[in-house]
C-alpha cells in the first residue's frame, strides 16, 4: 500500500467523502472528535485542578466536556441511522427495480414464445410482435437510464449541459406528441403562455425528461375527461412553469414523501400499477442544479399543481 | 371449449398470453383490473382463472378472496400468475385459496400451458 493510500484510509475526512455524508453524519469524524476532546479536557482538568482547588470548578467542566460528548455521542448514532437507512434504500432500489424490469424482460419471453408456436403467422402479426419487443425493449431501456441517473445524483456526479433554451417549443412539441395518449382517455393538454417568453439557460435533456415526466404523471392520473394546463409565467428574473391536473390527487399523508426517491404514493396505486417513483426525484435533483426551485399544491379528488421556477438567461 | 379469464393489467402479456392459448384451444377473456375481472368471472363462470397481484383498483389478493367467498365463484381454480416472489405473498395466496402460485418470469408459455392443463384436470 503506497503513503498516500494510507494516509487516505486514515483521513477521516476522505472516508466521509467517500460514503457521500456530511461530516456531523459521518461517524468516521465523530468518533476521533470525540476522542480528542475526551483526551484534552483530561488534561485541562488536571491543570485547572491545579491551578484551582476548588472541587466545583472541576465539576463544572466535567459537566460542560460530558454534554459535548452526550452531543457527539447523539450525532454519532443519528449517522448509524443514515447509514441504516441508505441500506434499507438499497435493498428497496433492488427489490423495485427487478420488479420493474421483470415486466418487460416476460414480455419478450413471452413473444418469442409465441412466435414460435405460431407456424402460419402473417407479415401483419409478425410485425406486430416486434413492435411489442421493442415496446418492451424500450422500457427497459428507460429503467435503466433512470436508475443511472439516480445513481448520478447520488454520487454528485450528474453531468448538465446549460443551453438557451425555449420551454414554448419545448412545450409545444410535447403536447404534441402526448395528444394522441390523452385522447385516449378524453384528457385534454393546453397550453397557456404569456407573450415573449425569454429563453432560460438549462440542460435540454433534462427539461426534456421533467416536462415528460409532469406530463406523463399528469394524464396518467387523471381518471376520464380531464384537463392539463400547462402555463408558463415570467416573473421578475424568474420564469415559472406549472402543470396542473385535474386528476386523483395527493393525499396528505403522503405530501412530504412525494420527492423522495422510489415512494410512491398509495393512491396512485390503485390506478397505476407501473411507476418506479423516481421521477419526480430526479426531476427536483435537475431542478435544484440548475439553481431553480421545484414544489407542487395538490387536494385529493380535487388536483395537482407540479411547478418549477428557473432564472432567466441574461 | 375451456374458458380461461386472465386478469392482468399489462396489455403486452395479456395479449402474448391469450394468443397462445387461444392457439392451444380454450377460448379466452381479458380483464385489465380487478374490479372487472370479478364482473367478468361472476357473469362468465370460466373454468379457470389466472390472476396477477398488483392490479388497479382491486389488487388479486382482494379479488381472490372474493372469488373463494362467493358461492358461484368459490371453486374455480385460480393460479396466480405474477412478478412478485415474497415468500409472503405466495404463503397469502395460496392460504387464500389459489391453486398454484407461478412467477412470470421464470416460466415459459407452454410451461403455463402445461400447469392450467395439469389444473383442470385435477
Amino acid at each position: 500500500m503506497d503513503k498516500r493510500k494510507i494516509y487516505q484510509k486514515l483521513n477521516p475526512l476522505t472516508q466521509c467523502k467517500k460514503y457521500n455524508l456530511d461530516i456531523w453524519q459521518c461517524p468516521n469524524f465523530l468518533f476521533p472528535l470525540s476522542g480528542m476532546i475526551t483526551i484534552l479536557a483530561m488534561i485541562s482538568t488536571y491543570f485547572v485542578a491545579i491551578e484551582y482547588t476548588e472541587p466545583e470548578i472541576v465539576a463544572l467542566i466535567v459537566i460542560g466536556v460530558t454534554t459535548i460528548l452526550i452531543i457527539i455521542g447523539y450525532l454519532i448514532a443519528r449517522g448509524f441511522e443514515n447509514l441504516a437507512q441508505a441500506n434499507q434504500l438499497k435493498s428497496e432500489f433492488v427489490n423495485i427495480t427487478s420488479h420493474q424490469l421483470r415486466t418487460p424482460l416476460t414480455g419478450i419471453k413471452w413473444t418469442i414464445d409465441l412466435m414460435r408456436k405460431s407456424k402460419h403467422t402473417t407479415n401483419e402479426e409478425l410485425l406486430e410482435k416486434l413492435d411489442g419487443i421493442e415496446e418492451s425493449n424500450q422500457r427497459m431501456i428507460k429503467i435503466v437510464n433512470d436508475l443511472l441517473r439516480v445513481a448520478r445524483i447520488e454520487q454528485n456526479s450528474l453531468n448538465l449541459k446549460p443551453q438557451d433554451i425555449s420551454l414554448n417549443e419545448i412545450i409545444d412539441k410535447l403536447i404534441k406528441e402526448y395528444k394522441p395518449l390523452a385522447n385516449a382517455s378524453n384528457i385534454k393538454i393546453v397550453l397557456e403562455t404569456e407573450p415573449n417568453i425569454p429563453l432560460i439557460k438549462a440542460d435540454l435533456k433534462g427539461i426534456d425528461f421533467i416536462l415528460r415526466n409532469l406530463i406523463d404523471n399528469a394524464i396518467k392520473y387523471t381518471k376520464e375527461e380531464g384537463l392539463v394546463k400547462i402555463k408558463l409565467i415570467k416573473k421578475n428574473k424568474l420564469i415559472r412553469c406549472e402543470i396542473e391536473d385535474n386528476g386523483v390527487g395527493i393525499p396528505e399523508i403522503d405530501k412530504k414523501n412525494i420527492f423522495k426517491k422510489f415512494f410512491r404514493s398509495q393512491n396512485i396505486m390503485k390506478y397505476q400499477t407501473i411507476g418506479s417513483g423516481i421521477g419526480l426525484f430526479i426531476s427536483k435533483a435537475i431542478i435544484k442544479k440548475s439553481n431553480g426551485k421545484m414544489g407542487f399544491w395538490s387536494e385529493e379528488n380535487k388536483g395537482t399543481i407540479f411547478w418549477f421556477e428557473l432564472p432567466i438567461n441574461k | 371449449m375451456k374458458k380461461i379469464l386472465f386478469i392482468e393489467d399489462e396489455q403486452t402479456l395479456q395479449k402474448t398470453i391469450s394468443r397462445y392459448l387461444e392457439q392451444e384451444g380454450y377460448q379466452v377473456n381479458n380483464a385489465l383490473d380487478g374490479e372487472i375481472g370479478l364482473e367478468i368471472a361472476k357473469k362468465e363462470k370460466p373454468d379457470l382463472i389466472l390472476l396477477d397481484i398488483i392490479l388497479p383498483k382491486k389488487n388479486g389478493f382482494e379479488v381472490l378472496k372474493e372469488l373463494k367467498e362467493d358461492e358461484t365463484t368459490k371453486n374455480i381454480p385460480v393460479i396466480i400468475l405474477t412478478n412478485l416472489e415474497g415468500d409472503a405473498d405466495v404463503e397469502k395466496a395460496l392460504s387464500l385459496g389459489a391453486n398454484t402460485y407461478l412467477v412470470k418470469a421464470n416460466y415459459r408459455l407452454e410451461e403455463i400451458s402445461n400447469k392450467i392443463k395439469e389444473t383442470l384436470n385435477q
